[in-house]
């Protein structure tokens, strides 16, 4: 059984979280995507995608490798001619397959931040920045270079090339050369997976802020999980060329709609449990009702799979006639332990502790829900 | 699910290498045009030489090709290409070792010594060893009959060996450096003696790289023109050349077809053994070899080699320069205007085939089709034909076809060069198109720039330098070309290979030393450049 085939069936019984996607509140919609779909060869890159994006957001495209978002981003940049489906900028039509209608990349209103900056080489970083604008008067041109470098930070470096820069500053000069046209939607693909860990971090605010102050709308796309929550509006989690959620980070990461998207979020972990009036039994104990996201009146006596999350739950040791389950694997992370724990009912959960605790392997445990958010939940997988 | 969306990954990474940018296909399809024009010319040659060939009746040509004379040159030009490239290899791979896994004092200076011989072209080698040792050169007419005659076939096998031995110990020397020496310690330790260690380990890793300056070395040997003409040696090369001057052309084309038929077969050979780089690759390295009371003998014998090479030469040139030995020939007395001449051809070939070397690289290395490829391998004709074979072919053009060009104005000697000297062109700019980041054309694109305006504010600056130095290389080598310079030389019109010919011919030898230096000059440049477009760690 398929992940996608529960995740349909469960649509009727859930609509209420998300961001909305009825066509009348998409009208101030900057991009437009409708059934778009990009073959390379007999491999369907992009498989019928629709996605919307609102004048001013930042929208994260997330999956993993291959699941097609590059292609998509550069479907939008034009960079790729759709075989399917239509694509609007700013409420212009810029790619339709059924009329063989394209415009190219340099009359489309997008600007690209690549993923290894493409910086190029035989200039320096002002005539980079420079480039998009060259039929710009040279005074306004002049101002707006500086007027970019200064909002990167990188003025006293206008006129290094870029072997001369380091990674960060790449990425900066690449963005501000980027922004210099001042186009309606930015692209960035991958634009930190060339940074060192800690700088990434920094420029993930850095360019989360330059975004936000330029007010332009913004689409990236990562595989990093971590990196599309911290700078988001909103995420879209794609899997085999189609978006499986898009939502708030918060709303996608609590009630993902499907497994892929719990899994690929975070730890996931489910627990069986049996709908019982206003209980859903669990080897952790009976859950009330109301603490199971909107679990619909038909999964009444049904088995259903609560998703729990490593920080939800808290394993202590127990007296072996006491105990849940056994410790089968703890990993050391630093700031904290991560163990799993096979239940006796066969489930196996893993759980995030305090690196102060201290739990033996193969010893007995009891595992509590200390969660106090409402849960996530499947029907059950048979 | 893992391993299609591996795939998945793979792929487009591929499509995006390859620049399937949206739009560009009106561009592409102009690429592909230009580049089909420039293929045909450059091979168009081939056609009137065939269809030249194809006037002849089929009995005589019959009885041409299967004459005894026609076997002997056959023979004669085997014979020389088999030897050069035997010698070439005994000569190369001991240095290459010698250079690389000794304790050979000064390995710098000794691996300058010993590809150093490449800087003189090998007619000019031959004319100094034939002015000194041949029979009727010098020593010869001193003490009668001499120490063993450096002229024939022999004569041509010993100068084309000294200079292009340094192919195979260049190739050779690159392919070790390449190679993890620990595991030839490895073998060691697993009981193999020296020897043996070098036969089962060493060997087969170097092996293509052998294979490579052998093929280069076979290839100067079938084609060279100047050293069996100096020499009279009688193989294809220069009995084309005999015969085209007795006017008895069809002879000529017919041995043409043969030689090209003959260099086919190589190149088909050195495919065969392939060019997989599967060296190892490592940093290490390893034990060298401690020479011990043979690094005397061993520096001795590198010296010696560059003292045949460079000195003698180099001696005798200028002992012609100071001595002014024999009649006086006002027509052979040095211009700066042979060397202006050679320059001025040299610059307008270099020109012309940037030109024609654009549209086939930029299209070949931005596409990967089969059409792209075949028209790109289509521009190397060049490199397998000889150009006494291209001078023949385009005699027949010009005599038959367009005599208002033949030997009239520059532009048929011009096209000749072009498509002689057009895969050097085509190399090192294709190489400089496949260095371009294919993310750096998509940003101009996403910047506003449409295609011609990318082309000519990133690609163009970007792949300047590998066009300038295609054109630097073909100058160079189109200085000192000798057989096409011969055929089609517009009247009147001497250059300093015409004069060293000419020279020759008059046996007044002094005449050819400062046009030869001048030549020599031009050749160290051209290594130059070569051996750093190739990447060579010479030092």
């Amino acid at each position: 059984m398929s992940v996608r085939d529960q995740h349909g069936e469960r649509r009727e019984a859930v609509e209420d979280f998300g961001e909305p996607r009825d066509p009348q509140t998409t009208s101030e919609a900057v991009l437009e995507l409708e059934a778009v779909t990009k073959n390379f060869g007999s491999e369907c890159a992009v498989d019928g995608l629709s996605l919307s994006v609102r004048e001013g957001e930042l929208l994260t495209l997330l999956g993993p490798s291959g699941c097609g978002k590059t292609t998509t981003l550069r479907l939008i940049a034009g960079l790729e001619r759709p075989d399917g489906g239509a694509i609007q900028v700013g409420g212009e039509r810029v790619a339709a397959a059924e009329e063989r209608a394209f415009v190219p990349p340099e009359r489309r209103d997008v600007g690209v931040v690549f993923q290894d900056f493409a910086l190029f080489p035989h200039m320096t970083a002002a005539e980079n920045v420079a480039f998009g604008i060259e039929d710009w008067d040279a005074d306004a041109r002049e101002t707006r270079v500086a007027e970019l470098l200064e909002m990167v930070g990188l003025e006293a470096h206008a006129e290094s090339t870029p072997d001369e820069l380091s990674g960060g500053q790449k990425q900066r000069i690449a963005l501000a050369r980027s922004l210099a046209p001042e186009p309606e939607i930015l692209l960035l693909d991958e634009p930190f997976s060339n940074l060192d860990v800690d700088l990434r971090v920094e420029m993930r605010e850095e360019v989360r802020r330059i975004l936000k102050e330029t007010g332009v709308t913004g689409i990236s796309v990562t595989h990093d999980q971590e990196e599309a929550m911290s700078i988001s509006d909103r995420v879209a989690v794609m899997a085999e060329g189609k978006i499986e959620q898009a939502g708030t980070p918060e709303g996608v990461f609590q009630h993902p709609e499907s497994r892929f998207v719990a899994g690929f979020l975070g730890h996931a972990s489910f627990v069986s449990g049996y709908v019982s009036g206003d209980l859903v039994e669990t080897p952790l104990g009976p859950i009330g009702r109301d603490r199971i996201h909107g679990l619909a009146a038909e999964y009444d006596r049904t088995e259903i799979d609560v998703l729990v999350r490593p920080d939800d739950l808290l394993v202590r040791p127990a007296e072996e006639g006491a105990a849940d389950g056994r410790v089968t694997y703890r990993r050391y992370l630093g700031p904290t332990v991560l163990y799993r724990v096979e239940l006796a009912s066969g489930d196996v959960i893993e759980a995030m502790h305090n690196h102060a605790d201290r739990l033996s392997l193969d010893t007995p445990a009891t595992v509590e829900l200390a969660a106090a958010h409402d849960l996530a939940w499947f029907p059950a997988q048979r | 699910m893992k391993p299609v969306t591996t795939y998945l990954d793979a792929s487009e990474r591929f499509e995006s290498v390859r620049g399937r940018i949206g739009g560009t296909d009106r561009s592409a399809f102009a690429l592909a045009a230009l580049s089909a024009v420039v293929a045909f010319l450059v091979v168009s040659p081939m056609f009137w030489l065939l269809w030249r060939a194809g006037t002849v009746p089929p009995t005589e040509a019959y009885d041409l090709l299967v004459s005894s004379r026609t076997a002997l040159i056959t023979a004669n030009s085997l014979a020389l290409t088999a030897a050069v490239t035997l010698c070439s290899i005994l000569i190369g791979v001991p240095l290459a070792v010698l250079t690389t896994r000794t304790d050979l004092p000064y390995p710098r200076l000794f691996t300058v010594v010993a590809a150093l011989p490449l800087v003189i072209p090998s007619y000019i080698g031959a004319i100094a060893f034939v002015s000194m040792f041949g029979s009727g050169g010098e020593i010869d007419t001193l003490f009668g009959t001499t120490i063993p005659r450096v002229d024939g076939l022999r004569g041509a096998v010993f100068v084309i060996t000294l200079y292009t031995y340094p192919y195979v110990f260049l190739t050779t020397r690159a392919a070790l450096l390449s190679m993890d020496s620990s595991l030839v310690d490895a073998a060691r330790t697993l009981d193999a003696s020296r020897i043996e260690a070098f036969r089962r380990v060493t060997l087969p890793q170097i092996r293509p790289g052998i294979a490579a300056g052998a093929l280069l070395a076979a290839l100067y040997a079938i084609s060279d023109f100047g050293t069996p003409a100096f020499m009279r040696a009688t193989v294809f090369t220069s009995t084309i050349y005999w015969e085209f001057g007795g006017f008895n052309v069809e002879y000529a084309a017919l041995l043409a077809l043969q030689l090209v038929a003959i260099v086919a077969v190589i190149l088909v050979i050195e495919a065969g053994i392939g060019r997989d780089e599967d060296a190892s690759g490592g940093t290490g390295r390893g034990a060298e070899i401690n020479l011990g009371h043979w690094k005397w003998p061993s520096m001795g014998a590198v010296l010696s080699i560059g003292v045949l090479t460079l000195v003698v030469p180099l001696v005798i040139f200028t002992s012609w320069l100071i001595r002014s030995v024999g009649d006086p020939i006002p027509s052979l007395e040095f211009q700066p205007g042979f060397a202006l001449n050679s320059v001025y051809l040299a610059l307008l070939a270099a020109f012309v085939a940037c030109l024609f070397a654009l549209p086939v690289a930029y299209y070949s290395g931005r596409t990967n089709s089969l059409l792209s490829r075949v028209l790109e391998r289509a521009t190397y004709v060049g490199f397998a034909v000889p150009g006494v074979v291209i001078g023949l072919a385009l005699v027949f053009l010009g005599t038959r076809t367009l005599p208002s060009l033949y030997r009239q104005g520059v532009w048929l000697l011009v096209f000749a060069y072009v498509v002689r000297f057009l895969p050097q062109a085509v190399g090192t700019v294709r190489s400089s198109v496949l260095q371009i980041d294919e993310g750096v054309i998509e940003a101009a694109r996403t910047l506003d720039a449409g295609p011609l305006d990318t082309f000519r504010r990133v690609t163009l600056p970007l792949i300047m330098p590998g066009v300038i130095a295609g054109g630097v290389l073909v100058f160079l080598t189109t200085m000192k070309e000798l057989p096409m310079t011969l055929m089609l030389q517009p009247i009147g019109m001497d250059t300093l290979v015409i004069v060293i010919w000419n020279a020759q011919n008059a046996l007044a030898y002094r005449y050819a030393a400062l046009p030869a230096f001048i030549l020599i000059v031009v050749s160290g440049l051209t290594m130059v450049v070569l051996l750093r477009q190739e990447g060579y760690d010479i030092t």
